[in-house]
């Protein structure tokens, strides 16, 4: 066999061995093995578990709705909230996140708001919801001003984005009119990106709903109080019953945001 | 670079035209020490369309852009109706664009508003951000932009939405959307370098058509000479951000196309 | 002009239609928001002191008290762990299961339909509670919290991953099919290299949520940083609460840089 030519490649092969991404999937694997240890996972918490899960689903079946005044005024306030916390959450996010893009905006007004954002985004609700407990009191207005918070964050984030990417040559040109600077938002700006924000805004909704029936874990009103009190009586039943209450209404919401999203196509 | 500017000898006088844009100096430095535009002095009738006309990258889009202020001059003057575009900031620039028409190369329609909702956006340098929120325009609005649509040829266009446009009909749109400003000048940044040649020659044909019935001069930007032979009342020929030709279009010889794009082989 | 003429050229933005729903759902919207405006039960008092509250607290928690960053990093480093270990499981098993949920991959309808129902469920429970019936079910402790933050996951990332499969080029599939390719096959070199860039967008963006949830679960007892939030809180501890909020806020802040330039590199 002849020798191969100096200045060949080498052997032709048709796929290069991928050695990076075969290390990252080792590396995974490896990492699995190494924290499912650090957190305490062994063989006989599993079983001894599965049987405890067992015991749990029987006593949650049936559901028992024998306190149903209670679980619909929870739901009621958890409605309540999310849809006052939507909605200012909305109204303060347009200019928020106006202000935070950074294709529209000078530097000095859009970096300060990403900050202010990205501080908003931070923090779970519950942890919000838990601070203004503690600064104002249990109830609902906690529960509100801490979805406020969360939606600001969410919304403006998107909102920011959703304008920055936008077509310039398209607001130029209304621009080139000789339109004043509320004018080229409203229809330079705005029909770029009102989809997206319908978008986003029907998401945030059904999120603050979610998390409107939590923070009354943690004191902030809704119907997160009782199914907190009814976990700790172990009264699983009630539990079953308010969860699925809490999923049905979270159903309709996601309809009602189906029909906005057409609305506004 | 020194460069002979050739007329025509048949280039009419209009130096006294009241309608007439005149630059003065025009400097634009996109960085410093690289000049784009190298002090440009020229004066554009008022009346008729011109066309200039020169290689890529040679500063014609600028120059245009210059005019309304969509690009900053570095220095110079922009003389027109009596006002230095030039020194205009604010509300006062907005007033000077709301009579200066710009059509651009690729549209620059609001993709997601209608026919009708593009045409409007040429008033809005007259009505109020809330009436144009509520789409509330002057019905005299309204029916001027009808009478437009049928004298571009898209009669019962009103209602579509932008983007379900060709790329002809949507520069009909971008050049009514010009004429609803009832312009005092319309600028046309390459116009129809998006276009096939025989849509091309239809959008010539209508700036044209509204430059001489509506007594409006055009300024347009093109790279298609023969286009620009064809439809201009007066040729202007830009290259290395200079004027180096300024005069009818009968008296634009093949040297100076040489001058302009350079090199014996300026066509391929 | 004739009438006829005259009425086409009667310019309306919106359709009678159109016109209607809009103004039905503003109607909903400006009737929800006045009802629970007007029957939540809000005390004014609390809303008139808020700003002075606010300020007392931030007061109470500075200076933050160092003694407390040794708990709260352990506390961080159990709650990566969650994170982490739960966002791989969740997708371990939204792979298969939104398989079954795409329709172009399998065109079995009641297949679809368990699948999305399975998501919606696990969507719909937040992933606190999920984290209470796990400590209920395997006590209280990290395992509860992983596979907490894991169920609630899978329903995230699940339905993504479907629709970005059907959103695969279909042209690409049908090559691989009529050349007598496999399922499999066509599934590893079909589907997942078009879909590989969604795959990992998705994966980083729940990853970078999740810690943000697992943070809280330690509130009832699911391990993580969210104990030591927890017993700080119930101390009235502010300095030790500021210690924790300063550390999660780092910790994400470090995850979006993470996410961005993995997203930059890999996209």
């Amino acid at each position: 066999m002849s020798v191969t030519d100096p200045a060949a490649p080498g052997p032709r092969t048709a796929f290069a061995p991928n050695r990076l991404g075969r290390l990252g999937w080792i590396a995974l694997v490896v990492y699995v093995i190494y924290a499912g240890s650090q957190l305490g996972f062994s063989a006989e918490r599993f079983s001894s578990g599965l049987e405890h899960g067992h015991r749990f689903l029987v006593r949650m079946f049936p559901p028992s709705f024998a306190r149903w005044e209670l679980i619909y005024d929870g739901i009621l306030e958890s409605l309540q909230i999310a849809v006052i916390a939507t909605f200012f959450g909305i109204l303060m996010s347009l200019p928020v996140g106006l202000m935070a893009a950074r294709n529209l905006m000078p530097a000095w007004i859009s970096w300060p708001m990403r900050g202010v954002i990205a501080l908003c985004r931070s923090f779970h609700p519950i942890i919000v919801a838990i601070l203004f407990v503690k600064a104002i009191g249990f109830g609902a207005l906690a529960g509100v001003m801490a979805l406020v918070v969360a939606s600001v964050g969410f919304i403006s984030k998107l909102f920011a984005e959703a304008i920055e990417e936008i077509s310039l040559k398209q607001v130029e040109a209304v621009r080139a009119t000789g339109a004043g600077f509320l004018s080229i938002l409203i229809m330079g700006v705005q029909p770029q990106v009102l989809p997206r924000f319908i978008g986003f805004a029907t998401y945030q909704l059904d999120s603050n709903l979610r998390n409107s029936t939590m923070v009354g874990i943690v004191g902030g009103g809704g119907i997160g109080a009782a199914l907190f009190t009814a976990y700790q009586r172990f009264d699983f039943d009630v539990v079953l019953a308010i969860l699925i209450v809490i999923v049905s209404l979270i159903m309709v919401a996601e309809i009602v945001s189906g029909w906005a999203r057409r609305v506004f196509q | 670079m020194q460069v002979q500017v050739s007329s025509s000898a048949s280039a009419p006088a209009h130096g006294d035209d009241a309608r007439a844009l005149v630059l003065r100096g025009l400097r634009k430095e996109y960085r410093a020490g690289q000049p784009v535009l190298r002090g440009i002095d020229l004066v554009l009738p008022g009346s008729g369309l011109t066309a200039i006309i020169g290689p890529s990258g040679t500063g014609k889009s600028t120059l245009i852009r210059c005019i309304n202020r969509l690009v900053q001059p570095t220095s110079g003057e922009i003389l027109f109706r009596g006002q230095d575009l030039a020194k205009l900031s604010g509300r006062s620039l907005r007033s000077a664009r709301r009579r200066i028409g710009m059509v651009f190369q690729e549209y620059n329609l609001v993709e997601r508003l209608t026919v009708m909702e593009n045409l409007l956006c040429g008033r809005l340098g007259y009505v109020s951000a809330w009436r144009a929120w509520l789409r509330r325009f002057p019905p005299q609005d309204i029916a001027r932009a009808f009478d437009l649509l049928d004298a571009v040829g898209l009669p019962g266009f009103a209602t579509r939405r932008a983007d379900a446009l060709s790329g002809g009909q949507r520069q009909r749109v971008g050049i009514a959307r010009a004429i609803m400003q009832e312009p005092d000048i319309i600028l046309a940044d390459e116009p129809t370098s998006s276009l096939d040649p025989k849509t091309s020659v239809e959008i010539m044909e209508i700036l044209n058509r509204f430059a001489v019935e509506r007594s409006i001069p055009v300024i347009v930007n093109i790279h298609n000479v023969e286009l620009a032979r064809r439809f201009a009342s007066r040729i202007v020929g830009m290259t290395g951000g200079l004027v180096v030709y300024d005069g009818a279009p009968q008296g634009l010889t093949e040297a100076d196309l040489k001058t302009i794009y350079g090199g014996e082989n300026w066509m391929e | 002009m004739t009438v006829a003429t005259q009425l086409e050229r009667d310019w309306q933005r919106f359709t009678p239609l159109k016109r209607l729903s809009r103004f039905a759902f503003y109607l909903f919207a400006a009737l929800a928001l006045v009802i629970s405006l007007r029957t939540i039960d809000v005390i004014p008092e609390f809303l008139y002191d808020a700003p002075d509250q606010m300020t007392d607290l931030f007061k109470r928690m500075w200076p933050p008290d160092p003694s407390y960053i040794r708990p709260t990093l352990q506390g961080l480093i159990e709650t990566l762990h969650i994170a982490t270990l739960g966002t791989i499981i969740a997708i371990g098993l939204a792979v298969p299961i939104g398989l079954l949920a795409a329709r172009n991959v399998t065109p079995n309808f009641a297949l679809n339909l368990f699948a999305k129902f399975v998501f919606v469920t696990s969507r719909s429970i937040n992933s606190l509670v999920w984290a209470l019936l796990f400590v209920a079910i395997f006590g209280p402790g990290p395992l509860a919290g992983t596979l907490a933050i894991a169920f609630r996951s899978i329903g995230f990332t699940g339905k993504l991953f479907a629709e970005a499969m059907e959103e695969a080029n279909a042209g690409s599939i049908e090559a691989l099919t009529a050349a007598g390719a496999s399922r499999s096959s066509t599934l590893l070199l079909g589907y997942w290299p078009q879909i590989r860039p969604a795959f990992w967008s998705i994966a980083l963006f729940r990853w970078d949520i999740n810690i943000r949830e697992s943070a809280v679960l330690g509130i009832v007892g699911a391990g993580g940083v969210g104990v030591a939030l927890d017993t700080a809180l119930n101390l009235l501890y502010w300095d030790q609460v500021a210690v924790v909020l300063i550390a999660i806020f780092a910790v994400v802040v470090l995850a979006e840089i993470v996410v961005t330039s993995v997203r930059a590199r890999l996209l």
